[in-house]
């Protein structure tokens, strides 16, 4: 076999996808098949084709993305548990002109952080959040999220999440759709190159609402998986999220515009 | 010299905080201080100074609104009383960790639990050991009048960051409450966005023009990384105990007994010596300004110069005490006396205690 010579294969004629100078070159602390990663780049994708590089201020939450702005190579800071909303508050009412998000995950957004998710829907914070729901705890071993479905085994439902125990599980962005300060609430996720290109639109229509000062919050969730805590391969966790998860959790526009959209 | 105002002192902080160029006031209501958000919502700031005023949904909310604020640099502050203050101690344990230079006020009320509105200050503890969880500091100023209520905003302002420490003006529900007359210092200029990215490098305002990135966070999973930073942060709370201990004395010179009070305390232990010195004892009065750090040397001289007891006045169940205690690490006798619940005492409770646990005792 002849020798290929990699500086032979990289050539602009050749360049079928570059990733982003916003995202760092460190390692992501991701398992092999989650969400996370695909949607951190989409994040930045955005930031970067917006041109607001120099502008943008991101919010870490405290779960396994609690290391985002490890990867996310802006201005970021590291919010404590569920407070990302009310920390992005605290910026962008002071530099009103820059742009401001919080990515987070169910737990965090939907358990601990619930009054400050609302609060901040509710005042209609011009900010963009970034909510990832893959219905368990991941960073602690998981445990049973608000999110988790009835039935769902999780190392604190082990014989499933019952609801006459533990409720049903909580659909928050429906609940945020309710609110008037929010302007566009949309569901996603990033297991197909479709829906990755969906969820790009997506959030880059989320940012584009704030740049253009669009009176309210953008919220955009993202269902992924988590196969390490559902226990099973990538692929399979991917199937068992489109025949489980969205079902419940349908993906779709819920708001735009301010306008909630009937189905 | 600057106008003169009758005035709450919890409304005097609050026109000090736009006096002193605050760029922004994260509140939640709670009595005895709810004052220092209804004056800052009906003076207009922003139409003043360009100050933003935002009354959050909690305590837990405020104090990570701080957060978010001080680390781009802005200076905000917060208000509330002890139960809200406890509410805001895991913020105060990041921003502490995470450096952000912010100012808190704890106008404190009587505890534990909801307790009730009265003056108090059995939140010593909480505002001088850490609070929070961690090995952490605030700088602590403890105003004794209506006047210092104004005069500590742009101080603790100067102090947050010089050292990119969280600091905090703990007050009482008398202090915040009373009206007393007070010297307003003139209009502070508000610093301008690009002030702010040239001077404090460190802030997350977006990425500077070379490319360089900032982060704020206070965590780091590297045990001897976080060791290190640890060791970083002791590093500047010894410098500040060094450098920024302050204090008043009063008839100390010739005091053969001392009485040790800060803020409302002090001013009642003000009379107490007058009493005490009427009746032929010499007694002097220490008051700490900042009760972090802690005025240890103040007291090791005064030991030193053949003080033969101090009486720790707090209205606590004694608190303080131990502070004073180690510094005068069981040369001389150190007794407490105070009242409990928002119960204030009298100058002639303070005269007993002096006669019966220090002088006769």
């Amino acid at each position: 076999m002849a020798d290929i010579n990699i500086q032979d294969i990289i050539k602009p004629e050749n360049l079928v996808y570059k990733k982003t100078r916003l995202m760092t070159d460190k390692t992501l602390s991701y398992c092999p098949g989650c969400g996370h990663g695909t949607t951190h780049r989409l994040i930045m994708e955005v930031v970067e084709e917006l041109g607001m590089e120099y502008e943008t201020i991101g919010v870490a939450p405290v779960g396994c993305s609690v290391l985002a702005y490890e990867f996310m190579n802006v201005d970021m800071q590291e919010a404590a548990h569920g407070r990302a909303p009310a920390v992005a508050t605290g910026i962008k009412r002071l530099w009103p002109d820059k742009l401001v998000f919080t990515y987070q995950g169910d737990g965090d957004l939907a358990a601990i952080g619930t009054g400050e998710t609302i609060h901040a829907c509710n005042r209609g914070e011009n900010i963009v959040i970034v909510f990832i729901n893959n219905g368990i705890y991941g960073m602690t071993g998981g445990q049973m999220a608000p999110t988790t479905l009835v039935g769902m085994k999780t190392s604190t439902t082990p014989y499933g999440r019952d609801v006459e125990m533990m409720g049903n599980p909580l659909k928050i962005t429906e609940l945020v759709a309710q609110l008037p300060g929010t302007y566009y609430v949309t569901r996603q996720a990033v297991h197909t190159p479709s829906a990755v290109r969906k969820a790009k639109r997506a959030i880059k229509k989320a940012f584009e609402n704030q740049l253009n000062k669009k009176p309210g919050l953008s919220f955009v969730e993202v269902v992924s998986n988590c196969n390490s805590g559902w226990k099973m391969s990538p692929v399979d966790a991917n199937n068992w999220m489109e025949e489980n998860m969205f079902p419940f959790y349908n993906l779709g526009d819920i708001k735009v515009d301010g306008k909630l959209v009937t189905k | 010299m600057g106008e003169l105002r009758l005035m709450k002192g919890n409304e005097a902080l609050a026109e000090a905080a736009i006096r002193a160029g605050v760029d922004g006031y994260f509140g939640y209501p709670i009595t005895p201080q709810s004052e220092v958000i209804e004056y800052l919502t009906a003076e207009k700031p922003y139409e003043r100074t360009g100050m933003v005023v935002l009354q959050a949904e909690s305590e837990v909310a405020s104090i990570n609104m701080l957060y978010g604020a001080g680390a781009t640099g802005k200076k905000v502050m917060t208000s509330s009383s002890s139960p809200g203050i406890s509410l805001m101690q895991e913020g105060i344990s990041y921003i502490a960790g995470a450096e952000i230079p912010v100012v808190l006020v704890n106008v404190v009320r009587g505890g534990p639990g909801l307790g009730d509105i009265q003056p108090s200050q059995s939140d010593y503890f909480q505002t001088t050991k850490g609070g929070g969880h961690g090995d952490y500091r605030l700088i602590a100023l403890a105003p004794s009048s209506v006047q210092e209520m104004s005069d500590f905003v742009p101080l603790a302002f100067e102090l947050a960051f010089k050292y990119r420490n969280p600091a905090i003006i703990i007050s009482d529900g008398a202090i915040g409450q009373m009206m007393e007359k007070v010297e307003l210092f003139e209009q502070m200029p508000r610093l301008t966005d690009e002030e702010i990215r040239e001077k404090y490098r460190w802030a997350t305002n977006g990425k500077l023009k070379d490319g360089t990135r900032r982060v704020i966070t206070s965590l780091d999973l590297d045990p001897h990384k976080l060791e290190e930073h640890n060791l970083k942060l002791q590093a500047k709370y010894r410098e500040i105990e060094e450098k920024e201990v302050r204090y008043e004395m009063l008839q100390c010179e010739d005091a053969e007994y001392i009485i040790v009070a800060y803020g409302l305390s002090a001013r009642i232990s003000q009379k107490a010596i007058q009493l005490l010195r009427e009746k032929g004892h010499k007694v002097g009065l220490l008051r700490p300004i900042t009760i972090w750090p802690f005025p240890k040397k103040q007291i090791d001289e005064l030991v030193k110069k053949g003080v033969k007891g101090f009486l720790s006045v707090e209205m606590s169940a004694g608190q303080m005490v131990e502070d004073v205690k180690l510094a005068v690490n069981g040369r001389v006798k150190v007794e407490h006396f105070g009242r409990l619940g928002g119960v204030i005492h009298s100058p002639e409770e303070v005269v007993a205690a002096m006669e019966n646990k220090i002088i006769g005792g």
